[in-house]
């Protein structure tokens, strides 16, 4: 085959998978603004006649969710509630965790370490009544404050991994020199370590931050009605498709529901793909 | 020693242990809880009283279980295969060294970014043959098209692997692509003075090389597959009937909606063994290389 039509047939190939993978994104932007009556003539897959930008305010503010009409704006703010305090504290914690487990090494840090790996590996299935008796003992079901309990305690063992893998290529001479100044594990934490960690902080951040705000199971078993994130509401708002669909408002529920994650897809997508490719290979 | 530096001593122990305690004792205890009620009478409480295999003998014989294992396997080796495909596929076109590679990259990768609640509820959409592609390609005039797979007992759990691949193909690539860019130069130069030909490059050279970057994406894929949830919630809400069940949601189903919570955990059990199955064996693999790297330098 002659060179250039090689090329043509790469970047044909290429540009059609390319749309083809971007359908279902346009899809929902598209109706996200359609009303439902133009959607049901024709289809879900076409260009809206009139714009109707009324689909977000009546789906962010009235739009009924299980026989609750405030839209999905309660369980947006739940979302952000449950995953910024969970996606922090879990990062500090993993820091620190995984600054002893890799630099302050002691007897058994292997097993330590092997331990926690475990909890990334775990399925959700093999959690969940423990967490009901533990929550209910808590006094934390059916509570964002629970939500973020179980965030922070589950993202351990991810920010734990990632911060040790990280911290184990930290030269240890680095950390000698700094005991003999005498420096203690808080002033090497803070002076050394920390300045040095800004590049997995970002990568621990965006990980836990789509990981909780996409979380699906906890979110269903362990709130119910106003209390739950937008997941969650997501599936509670389908569930009623059957009665009278509303595609252009629930596309645009959709669309916010999906928001912040692309947002952060957008704009940190280097991060992103770091720790999805660091936490599958190693 | 002063009581200010007994202090200094004492204060990182008391900073350093909690997180670690907690993140292990939740494995390890939360691991070993389900375990052992999945061995004893618990149905709507837990009930510790010992019952042997029992849970897993009847869970094994309910019809959910049987035909959510089957979905399973069709659904895992579909997905993994069509996933492990389209990522070798668009890594491969990618390294041609293509203009706005990362363009391409970015918008191959970004249905990773979105929850698989957002995914199955718009591939739902999609693939409603009243409303969905379907409903297009009638509108355009070919009134015969039929793609119902969603509604059709034989062939909804493709629906979830469409979904599947669709989500986690960019994932794939980004692997595969960081895997063909670390054949080495040498390797690449010296097949290409021999004189062969693009495809058999490919072939015989870059991956041969590629092998553990295959397996890993194969144990993390399998992983996903084994774990999917709520993205089966999302598409098909299990149906229907129970045509794209998976075990995830028979656990479920029998811990809550049923009342079964021994039954139940011998679910999640065995949902943890067939994790172990693939994962255990991959450590071990890991480990024999590492070693044999370290033989070797």
């Amino acid at each position: 085959m002659p060179r250039h039509l090689a090329r043509a047939t790469i970047y044909f190939v290429l540009v059609l998978l390319a749309v083809a993978y971007l359908v279902p994104l346009a899809v929902v932007a598209l109706n996200s603004v359609r009303s439902t009556e133009d959607i049901l003539q024709t289809s879900l897959i076409g260009l809206p006649r009139t714009l109707v930008w009324a689909n977000f305010s009546r789906t962010w503010s009235s739009y009924c969710i299980a026989e609750h009409c405030a839209g999905i704006r309660p369980y947006f703010l739940n979302s952000l509630e449950m995953t910024i305090p969970a996606t922090i504290v879990s990062t500090l914690l993993g820091t620190l965790n995984g600054y002893s487990l890799a630099l302050w090494r002691f007897r058994g840090d292997v097993w330590v370490f092997g331990v926690i790996t475990l909890g990334v590996f775990l399925p959700e299935q093999m959690k969940l009544v423990p967490w009901v008796i533990v929550l209910r003992d808590l006094g934390l079901f059916n509570t964002i404050e629970g939500l973020v309990l179980i965030h922070i305690v589950q993202g351990l063992s991810f920010t734990t991994l990632f911060c040790r893998n990280y911290y184990t290529s930290i030269p240890i001479d680095l950390l000698k020199a700094a005991r003999i100044d005498g420096a203690g594990f808080f002033r090497i934490f803070w002076r050394i370590i920390l300045p040095l960690s800004p590049p997995i902080l970002i990568v621990t951040v965006i990980w836990q931050f789509t990981g909780i705000w996409n979380e699906y199971l906890y979110g269903v078993t362990f709130s119910a009605g106003e209390q739950q994130p937008i997941t969650a509401a997501l599936i509670a708002l389908s569930a009623h498709v059957s009665e009278a669909p509303n595609y252009g408002e629930q596309s645009a529920a959709v669309l916010l529901a999906a928001a912040p994650t692309l947002l952060v897809y957008l704009f940190g997508g280097r991060y992103f793909l770091r720790g999805l490719t660091s936490g599958a290979v190693k | 020693m002063t009581g200010r530096e007994r202090w200094s001593r004492i204060l990182p122990h008391l900073v350093i242990w909690p997180p670690i305690l907690v993140s292990c004792a939740y494995a390890l205890v939360f691991s070993a809880w389900t375990i052992w009620v999945s061995f004893t009478r618990s149905t709507l409480l837990p009930d510790y009283r010992w019952s042997g295999f029992r849970n897993y003998t009847s869970m094994l014989a309910t019809r959910n279980w049987q035909i959510a294992s089957t979905n399973l396997l069709i659904y895992g080796t579909c997905f993994v295969v069509l996933t492990m495909v389209m990522g070798l596929l668009l890594a491969v076109l990618i390294d041609q060294c293509v203009r706005a590679e990362n363009l391409f990259r970015a918008v191959f990768l970004y249905p990773m970014a979105v929850s698989f609640v957002v995914t199955g509820t718009v591939w739902g959409w999609l693939l409603n043959p009243s409303i969905g592609i379907q409903k297009l390609v009638h509108d355009l005039g070919w009134a015969g098209f039929r793609f119902d797979w969603v509604i059709d007992r034989n062939k909804a759990i493709y629906c979830v692997v469409i979904a599947g691949v669709w989500q986690a193909s960019g994932f794939a690539m980004a692997l595969f692509l960081a895997g063909l860019r670390s054949v080495e130069a040498d390797l690449l130069k010296a097949a290409q003075i021999d004189g062969a030909g693009a495809w058999r490059l490919y072939r015989r050279v870059v991956f041969p090389s590629m092998g553990p970057i295959f397996i890993a994406v194969m144990v993390m894929l399998l992983q996903f597959a084994i774990k999917t949830y709520d993205l089966v919630v999302a598409l098909t809400g299990g149906g229907p009937g129970l045509a794209t069940t998976v075990p995830t949601i028979v656990v479920y189903d029998f811990m809550f909606q049923r009342g079964e919570l021994g039954r139940g955990s011998a679910a999640a059990v065995m949902l943890l063994a067939s994790l172990a199955v693939v994962l255990v064996p991959y450590a071990l693999y890991r480990r024999w290389r590492a070693r044999r790297e370290a033989a070797h330098a």
